[in-house]
């Protein structure tokens, strides 16, 4: 089982399996949205993140 | 089944007790007293435990031998008591911050009097669990902690125990917090017209809770600001500190997560999506979480570190049950269970 780091909180995220170059995944941790740009080995990149108004 | 009592019952913190006591799936409540309320049933004054249990307020001194005491009463009073109430227990968790400090001459600069009983100060380990498990454990007296330090403390634990904030810096840590922190008695701030809807900053520095923060954590430099907000239960702990030199965000995120794994109830919170991204009292009433977020600016090293509780549960009578789980070598997870509710 693939896993890859998070690169904005550096969790251990867990690739599930028939997981796609491509795809968007969240991390568990800090929810933010990551791209796998290659899967032998595993790799991921900050996807861009729809900007919105929150918390006010 | 393990007998426990509840001296004091007729509080908000006893009524809480109460409530997790009576679901809990080791122990059988005996005993509840109240002077004001002896004779009437539980459930007059804790109206939410009616259909769960016929107990009614006990005499204290019709108190019987339990296995475990729990004390419930306004500060100040079980100092006086406890030789008595070792003979009719021996594992007792009290709420009270009688016995929260372990130096006398400390207890009497923050509580302005002297201590009755010093010689028991460090008879009682204080009872947070995320600081004190492997002692708790070990224990037969174990203290309460305030609400306003146990948000505190726990705000600043990751940091503190990773050894990421200059601690000769100074924390300023700017609390809100809700009108149940005040007790069942009332007052004329705490009257509805005068309480509903406030902003009210009623500590500016010098709350007694601040010594358990020094006490705890080993920080001097330390102030705690306290501001009255229009909830009923929560506390949120929002802390300013300083990182040291090349600290990161992600050198953040591997101590708030190694706390987060290493304590039941400890829940990181910094989300990039959805409503609740940040630590909230409000979806926590009820439950004995403590979230925690956090933010660091590394162009400065200034670091913002929050934690959410409800001030019932982790702040006072949820945090003594996961004591007593502990003490009594059950899961300390047991009878507290809750989730907490949303919407709320």
């Amino acid at each position: 089982m693939s896993t890859v780091t998070c690169p904005e909180c550096a969790a251990e995220v867990t690739l599930d399996a028939g997981t796609e170059v491509g795809e968007i995944i969240v991390c568990p941790d800090c929810g933010v949205d990551l791209e796998i740009t290659a899967l032998e080995p595993a790799a991921v990149q900050l996807a861009p993140m729809e900007q919105e108004d929150w918390g006010e | 089944m393990t007998s426990v009592s509840i001296i004091g019952g007729s509080g908000y913190g006893g009524g809480e007790a109460l409530r997790l006591l009576l679901d809990h799936p080791k122990v059988e409540v005996k005993q509840v007293t109240s002077r004001s309320h002896m004779g009437e049933f539980v459930y007059q004054t804790h109206p939410n435990l009616r259909k769960r249990t016929q107990l009614k307020f006990s005499d204290p001194s019709q108190l019987e031998s339990v296995d475990v005491l729990f004390l419930a009463q306004p500060h100040g009073q079980a100092q006086h008591h406890i030789d008595q109430y070792t003979k009719l227990a021996t594992k007792i968790v009290d709420l009270a911050a009688d016995f929260r400090l372990r130096d006398a001459a400390v207890y009497e600069k923050w509580y302005g009097e002297k201590h009755a009983m010093p010689e028991w100060l460090n008879k009682f380990v204080y009872g947070l669990p995320e600081l004190h498990r492997a002692e708790l454990a070990a224990a037969n007296y174990v203290s309460g902690v305030g609400c306003n330090a146990t948000a505190s403390n726990l705000a600043l634990l990751p940091l503190v125990k990773a050894d990421l904030i200059d601690k000769n810096a100074p924390i300023i840590i700017e609390i809100k917090v809700g009108s149940s922190e005040g007790g069942a008695e009332g007052n004329s701030a705490s009257h509805h017209p005068e309480r509903a809807s406030v902003i009210r900053t009623f500590s500016p520095f010098g709350h007694r809770h601040t010594a358990e923060v020094m006490q705890e954590l080993g920080v001097t430099n330390v102030s705690l600001t306290m501001t009255s907000v229009d909830l009923v239960r929560g506390v949120l702990a929002t802390a300013h500190a300083n990182v040291k030199s090349g600290v990161t965000t992600k050198d953040l995120w591997k101590a708030y997560r190694a706390a987060a794994n290493e304590n039941p109830f400890v829940r990181v919170v910094k989300e990039q999506r959805g409503i609740y991204r940040v630590p909230e009292p409000k979806i926590l009433a009820g439950s004995n979480y403590a979230d925690l977020g956090f933010d660091l600016d590394e162009s400065n090293g200034h670091v913002v570190s929050m934690c959410a509780i409800d001030n019932l549960m982790k702040g006072a009578a949820g945090t003594a049950v996961q004591c007593m789980n502990l003490m009594m070598g059950w899961d300390e997870t047991l009878g507290l269970e809750f989730a907490g509710l949303h919407p709320i």
